[in-house]
């Protein structure tokens, strides 16, 4: 095969990775999902624009409440509670982003590595993961964070280091199933190296799957950044949704009674952890037609559809 | 897979899990760079006496590998270390720490699985109706907050209604055995409030999809066909099976009831292993430190283990 056959036939092969995602993405609730974090996207990539007041000079009073000038209030050091939260999410999106990236590099390495190869690379690779799994990650966070010292690419890296062991688990799932498909057999007999298989015929069928992984690495880094910012491992000087509760919660903004320090930062980390949730789920869903059908639905009495059975099964 | 197969291999499992995370911990204090300043021996204010006895049961001035035999064999004689910070052994300030955590712990882990499991089931079997969309999304919407911000909510909230700091009230002088229960109670309620709201969301969202998936399978409209009543199907028929993936996926939130643990007993000031672990951070307390990483690991890989040990009670398969 050659030229447009070849482009025409990768092409047949994305649409079928992608097929029924693509009708998932529409659904309401990943559209919510998706405006949530381009919301916040857009917000941290502009925010030194759109912050009202200086998220590191004093604009107003110490703790004073929200006013139509202040609409979010004031934080124990008279400074603009709304101007924080927007450089604050700054911080946390890239530290949720780069780590989350790493972790799912890392994740995909060894998930198609031990899916792929199989045999004694697969039993070591999966051990690894399963010590990983096994460790409790915040305590080890702590440990590495408090011997190294707080700062931001410590944190970034030993989120990143530790998050990557369900995705390997899913990569290496799925890579396996992959392996036996007739196509690959085929390009295998032709006689292609195993990087090009992996990276010409597998990835790209990993790529709705890794796209799902990746949101929802993405929440459980900024978690983890807020987790570790509260114990006051995080670089102290950065402003973070996480650093932002901290300082709140360490200067008594709780009996001045100054909720208004505190809520901010932590709503937006639960809508963006809820956008991303939204849309990776849906991802998952449209990639598990299982989940589709129930004989003990409540409303209607509907038959499993045929997609999931028979040759055509995912 | 034979009878005995299965439990060895989950032993064995344990067995080298803990023993990695041991040797991890000893070289990340005493071999990394930067590890010097956590020389067990340099308690501050220590006597001279106390230096000795620790350099010599270390063995702080011979080479890596005999300190790491020496480690371990302190180790299993329960010896830690002093702590920095108030010059006890380490494990006699862990046992304490552990005991506080343990009550609180409990409570909540056990109502949040319970209460998850219900709603879970309850979203999975009323999916499509109103009822559901607000379970799950109530769900979905406490597996967001972050822990410290709902327990900082609950502070603002409930502050002058029930205590919030520590575990028992200081000026309790005179109180009997019963009043002193209460008052522990009492001071329990917001912590463990708090972790049941972070844990219960997650579980819920586990039950949910292991019981959508269940619920699509034949035999459910095998047992819808011959008739059987709706509890006993969800019961006996759908939740028994989905039981397996449950028990395999609420083992792996341990770890984020450890997190919420310690987020929690920072925030109410409760005496426990995550509070110890923090104050080891703030005040450099390495013996401490290292100490709570180890009680905290070793505890979760045999929860671990038990986890294991219930999936084979529960799944034939693995007996026969």
């Amino acid at each position: 095969m050659t030229g447009p056959e070849a482009g025409k036939a990768s092409a047949a092969r994305r649409r079928s990775a992608w097929s029924g995602v693509g009708a998932a993405l529409t659904r309401p609730a990943a559209i919510i999902g998706l405006g949530i974090i381009g919301f916040f996207l857009v917000l941290s990539i502009f925010a030194q624009w759109i912050q009202p007041y200086s998220s590191s000079t004093p604009s107003c009073g110490v703790f004073d409440p929200p006013s139509p000038a202040h609409w979010l209030g004031c934080d124990d050091g008279g400074i603009d509670v709304l101007s924080l939260v927007i450089q604050g999410g700054q911080v946390s999106m890239f530290v949720g982003f780069t780590s989350a990236g790493m972790a799912i590099i890392i994740g995909s390495i060894f998930g198609i590595l031990s899916g792929y190869f199989g045999g004694w690379i697969d039993t070591v690779l999966m051990r690894i993961t399963d010590y990983f799994i096994v460790i409790p990650q915040i305590v080890l966070m702590i440990v590495v964070a408090a011997v190294w010292g707080p700062s931001l690419s410590h944190v970034i890296i030993v989120i990143g280091a530790l998050l990557w062991t369900s995705t390997a688990r899913v990569i290496r799932a799925q890579v396996k199933t992959l392996r036996e498909r007739t196509y690959i057999h085929r390009v295998e007999s032709l006689g292609a190296g195993h990087l090009r298989i992996i990276w010409r015929h597998i990835v790209p069928q990993l790529a709705p799957l890794l796209i799902a992984n990746a949101v929802l690495a993405v929440t459980v880094a900024i978690f983890n950044e807020t987790a570790l910012a509260f114990l006051g491992l995080s670089d102290p000087t950065a402003v973070t949704w996480g650093t932002i509760m901290e300082h709140a919660f360490d200067r008594n903004a709780i009996s001045a009674g100054a909720w208004w320090a505190i809520v901010p930062a932590g709503l937006c980390v639960a809508a963006v952890i809820v956008g991303a949730y939204l849309w990776g789920t849906s991802i998952e869903d449209a990639l598990n037609p299982r989940l589709r059908i129930s004989y003990l639905s409540a409303r209607s009495w509907r038959l499993r559809p045929l997609v999931g059975r028979g040759p055509d099964a995912l | 897979m034979h009878l005995g197969g299965y439990v060895w291999k989950r032993s064995v499992f344990a067995i080298v899990t803990i023993f990695v995370a041991l040797s991890f911990n000893f070289v990340l204090f005493r071999v990394l760079p930067g590890s010097a300043v956590s020389s067990l021996a340099r308690v501050p204010h220590a006597s001279a006496e106390l230096k000795h006895a620790l350099e010599a049961q270390f063995g702080l001035d011979k080479p890596v590998w005999e300190q790491y035999f020496l480690y371990l064999r302190e180790l299993l004689h329960g010896n830690l270390g002093v702590s920095f910070a108030n010059r006890q052994p380490v494990s006699a300030n862990l046992l304490e720490a552990f005991g506080n955590t343990l009550p609180l712990v409990a409570t909540g882990t056990v109502i949040a699985i319970v209460l998850g499991i219900a709603t879970g089931i309850y979203s999975a079997v009323r999916r499509g109706t109103v009822g559901e969309t607000v379970s799950t999304n109530l769900a979905v919407l406490f597996y967001a907050f972050p822990t410290q911000f709902l327990g900082m909510m609950l502070l603002i909230l409930f502050a002058g209604y029930l205590p919030s700091v520590g575990m028992s009230d200081p000026f309790a002088v005179g109180f009997s055995p019963g009043e002193q229960f209460v008052d522990v109670l009492r001071h329990l309620i917001l912590p463990v409030t708090t972790l049941i709201l972070t844990l219960y969301a997650e579980n819920t969202l586990i039950v949910r999809s292991a019981m959508l998936e269940t619920l699509g399978e034949d035999y459910i409209l095998t047992a819808r066909a011959k008739g059987l009543p709706l509890r006993r199907i969800i019961s006996s028929y759908a939740l028994r099976n989905a039981m397996l993936p449950i028990v395999t996926q609420v083992a792996l939130t341990l770890g984020s009831i450890v997190t919420g643990a310690i987020l929690i007993e920072v925030i109410f000031s409760w005496p426990g292993i995550g509070r110890a672990l923090y104050s080891a951070v703030l005040s450099r307390d390495y013996p401490m430190l290292q100490g709570g990483f180890l009680v905290v690991t070793v505890t979760v890989v045999l929860l671990n283990y038990l986890a294991d040990l219930l999936y084979y009670r529960l799944d034939p398969r693995l007996t026969r």
